[in-house]
């Protein structure tokens, strides 16, 4: 009955109302499916720029050719891997920072400020000082500290290369993280912090039992922006490993960047591009079922 | 069981001191209202008692125990918060088990203790959902089963009505009230509407400024208040209050002489006044009539409103103050009538210049068989045991 009810009107308006975001949507349509038809078109292609003439229809030949590919593989599991573990040293990390932030002590307004900075800092720069300042095996900072210990130095980008561009990354997005959950923190009902330690909460059962549940749905945001920003990390492995030694540090983007500007393969590297969609997608329906459910309690 | 004491409590933040030394015996099953403007101190005070807020200087006792340096949960003592203060992800089970879960008991034991409290409140059908899904008036029920499942010495409430619509309000202060009767427990109650104060007190505190105006029974309150402020603050439409001059003492009473030359025979305690003393006339709307045979006091109305029960007016009597006058829902009076005010000198209340009360000849009736409750009252009292233990054990 209601439904009916509802639904009356807004057949009656359909006809203009779809004239009215026809705009919209012609727009959005050019915006996403002609990029996207372009790349399924080229992935369809035997399309090399280091031959351009010798130009034709193979079908899935691209794909298959890709697929087959052991190192696109490697590169899927070193962009999960790298995802993952930033995810969880960022919000981990975030949880403490937001909480030890929210407390009151002298100058915090200038730490919060500080420890905000490093988003500002765009990705090339902070991989630059990364790499020459900090972990350069002669140069950087850490290096000489070990040295100076007498301990040695670890050439980060030769020894531990993943971990070096995870620690990299992290330190880019660990403000953010900590921005979001710190105004979540804040939101939080102090009368609940009152109630629970009246119920006899210590301070680690107080975050257990009521900060975390709060912080959850912050968590899930967080969690969504940044998987949509980590599958597609190129400035940092530019900058410092170049995708290597090897394959080290090869993630999807950079896979796809060596396919198609190292290789001039523009039919694989568009194979390769449509399967990082897929991938993307697939991480996305996956997060936006777990954060919608978070959303909704 | 539990008493509590506090000896000359102080707060301060800062050099702002909020609490100005607060006395208080309250007594084991005794249902203390906090009342007073907002800003009084009496929330602060309340979080006092509940360890939120740290002791400036003073002492605070529960059952002859010191219990200043006691951690919030220590104390025995339960809160009920203005704003229920529930757990939004845990279900109203959950919710009234949680101090429960902390303190390491079994699930199912935590479960039955849940559900048998639950039963209590009616809220046995609602167990499993989660706050957001409740009304008003049942989170406030969760939020006092969760003060319940704890089975404290104390109950404490800030304010738990404020945030109900006034029918709701009603409801729930009567079922509070027949908690009080059925768990024969200590409470303290904190509120800024007077007529919570005056139908759940057994005694009601009078706070204004960080200082104890005055302790006593509701009627105690009413009928002999110590000071223009508790005259004031207690009774709705607030008294009347009218300038007036000391024209002559008697052992029955005391006369004054109102701004409309009019003089009122007010039975106080001889030898307070002198003649010739400035002094403040008060006396309660509904003690004041219009009669015609017999008026104290001409006025002509400036606003009437009609509650249909009864109709305040706003009468401007010469001299040129105004007075509210309850008279009767079927009251004929109109804007700018001149009306004749009746003004009887044994329901008169009479203020010295410094605000105090001249204490009356003779002590209300009802207020007789209480003990007199003050600030001042000997201590020993507070620690006689009583035999009854409480029933929800």
């Amino acid at each position: 009955m209601a439904a009916s009810v509802v639904s009356r009107p807004q057949q009656k308006t359909t006809a203009p109302a779809g004239l009215l975001v026809a705009p919209a949507i012609i727009a959005l349509v050019l915006w996403m499916v002609v990029p996207l038809a372009m790349a399924i078109w080229f992935a369809c292609q035997r399309y090399n720029l280091l031959s351009p003439d010798n130009r034709e229809f193979v079908g899935v030949q691209n794909f298959v050719y890709v697929l087959t590919d052991s190192s696109l593989w490697i590169s899927i599991g070193i962009t999960l891997m790298l995802v993952m573990s930033v995810l969880v040293i960022t919000i981990g990390l975030g949880t403490l920072l937001a909480v030890l932030f929210n407390q009151e002590f002298a100058g915090r307004g200038v730490a919060r400020v500080l420890a905000i900075s490093p988003f500002f800092v765009m990705p090339t720069v902070s991989a630059l000082i990364w790499k020459n300042m900090l972990m350069h095996p002669v140069n950087g900072l850490f290096a000489q500290v070990t040295r100076g210990l007498g301990l040695g130095a670890i050439d980060w980008f030769a020894d531990l290369p993943l971990l070096a561009i995870i620690i990299i990354v992290s330190w880019q997005w660990l403000p953010f993280a900590l921005l979001i959950l710190l105004t979540s923190i804040q939101s939080l009902d102090t009368d609940q912090m009152e109630a629970a330690r009246m119920d006899g909460a210590n301070a680690l059962a107080l975050f257990r039992f009521v900060v975390l549940p709060h912080l959850s749905r912050a968590i899930a945001v967080v969690a969504m922006i940044e998987t949509i920003f980590f599958l597609a990390i190129f400035a940092e492995i530019f900058v410092t490993t170049a995708g290597g030694p090897g394959l080290a540090t090869t993630n999807l983007a950079y896979y796809i960047y060596l396919k198609a500007l190292l290789e001039f393969d523009v039919g694989g590297a568009s194979a390769g591009g449509l399967i990082a969609v897929v991938l993307a997608n697939i991480i996305a329906i996956f997060l936006m079922r777990s954060v919608a459910r978070n959303l909704d309690t | 069981m539990a008493t509590v004491t506090l000896r000359n409590i102080h707060k301060s933040y800062g050099d702002n001191e909020v609490i100005k030394g607060v006395d208080l015996d309250i007594d084991d099953r005794e249902f203390v209202v906090f009342v007073g403007p907002s800003g009084c101190g009496k929330s602060t005070l309340l979080r006092m008692i509940a360890g939120l807020e740290d002791i400036t200087a003073g002492e605070l006792l529960v059952d002859g125990e010191r219990m200043n340096e006691v951690p919030p949960d220590k104390r025995g003592l339960a809160m009920v918060f203005q704003t229920y203060a529930l757990y939004p992800h845990m279900s109203v089970a959950e919710n009234m088990a949680f101090s429960l879960r902390l303190a390491g008991m079994s699930k199912a034991k935590r479960w039955e203790r849940a559900k048998e409290v639950a039963r209590t409140l009616q809220l046995e059908p609602l167990l499993d959902r989660k706050p957001k899904a409740l009304s008003g008036g049942q989170r406030q029920r969760v939020a006092i089963g969760r003060a319940l499942v704890r089975n404290p010495r104390v109950f404490l409430f800030d304010e738990p009505l404020s945030n109900l619509d006034a029918a709701l309000r009603v409801q729930m202060r009567l079922e509070l009230s027949s908690l009080h009767d059925s768990l024969q427990s200590t409470m303290i109650y904190v509120t800024h509407d007077q007529v919570e104060a005056m139908t759940l007190a057994d005694k009601i505190v009078v706070l204004q400024g960080g200082v104890v105006e005055q302790v006593g029974s509701p009627l105690e309150l009413y009928h002999h208040p110590n000071n223009l402020f508790v005259a004031g603050f207690i009774g709705s439409p607030k008294m009347n209050f009218l300038p007036v001059m000391t024209t002559g003492v008697q052992d029955s009473g005391t006369n004054v002489r109102l701004p409309g030359d009019a003089v009122v025979t007010v039975p106080v305690q001889p030898k307070m006044l002198m003649v010739g003393d400035r002094a403040t006339l008060g006396i309660r709307p509904e003690h004041l009539r219009i009669d015609a045979n017999n008026p104290t006091v001409m006025g002509e109305v400036l606003v009437v409103e009609r509650l249909g029960g009864e109709t305040y007016l706003y009468v401007k009597i010469a001299g040129g103050d105004t007075f509210i006058v309850q008279a009767d829902g079927d009251s004929r009076a109109k804007v700018r009538d001149h009306v004749p005010i009746y003004i009887d000198g044994h329901l008169c209340h009479l203020f010295n210049a410094d605000g105090l009360a001249v204490p009356q000849a003779e002590r209300h009736h009802l207020t007789l068989s209480t003990p007199e409750v003050s600030q001042t009252q000997a201590s020993h009292q507070t620690y006689a045991q009583h035999p009854q233990s409480s029933q929800t054990d």
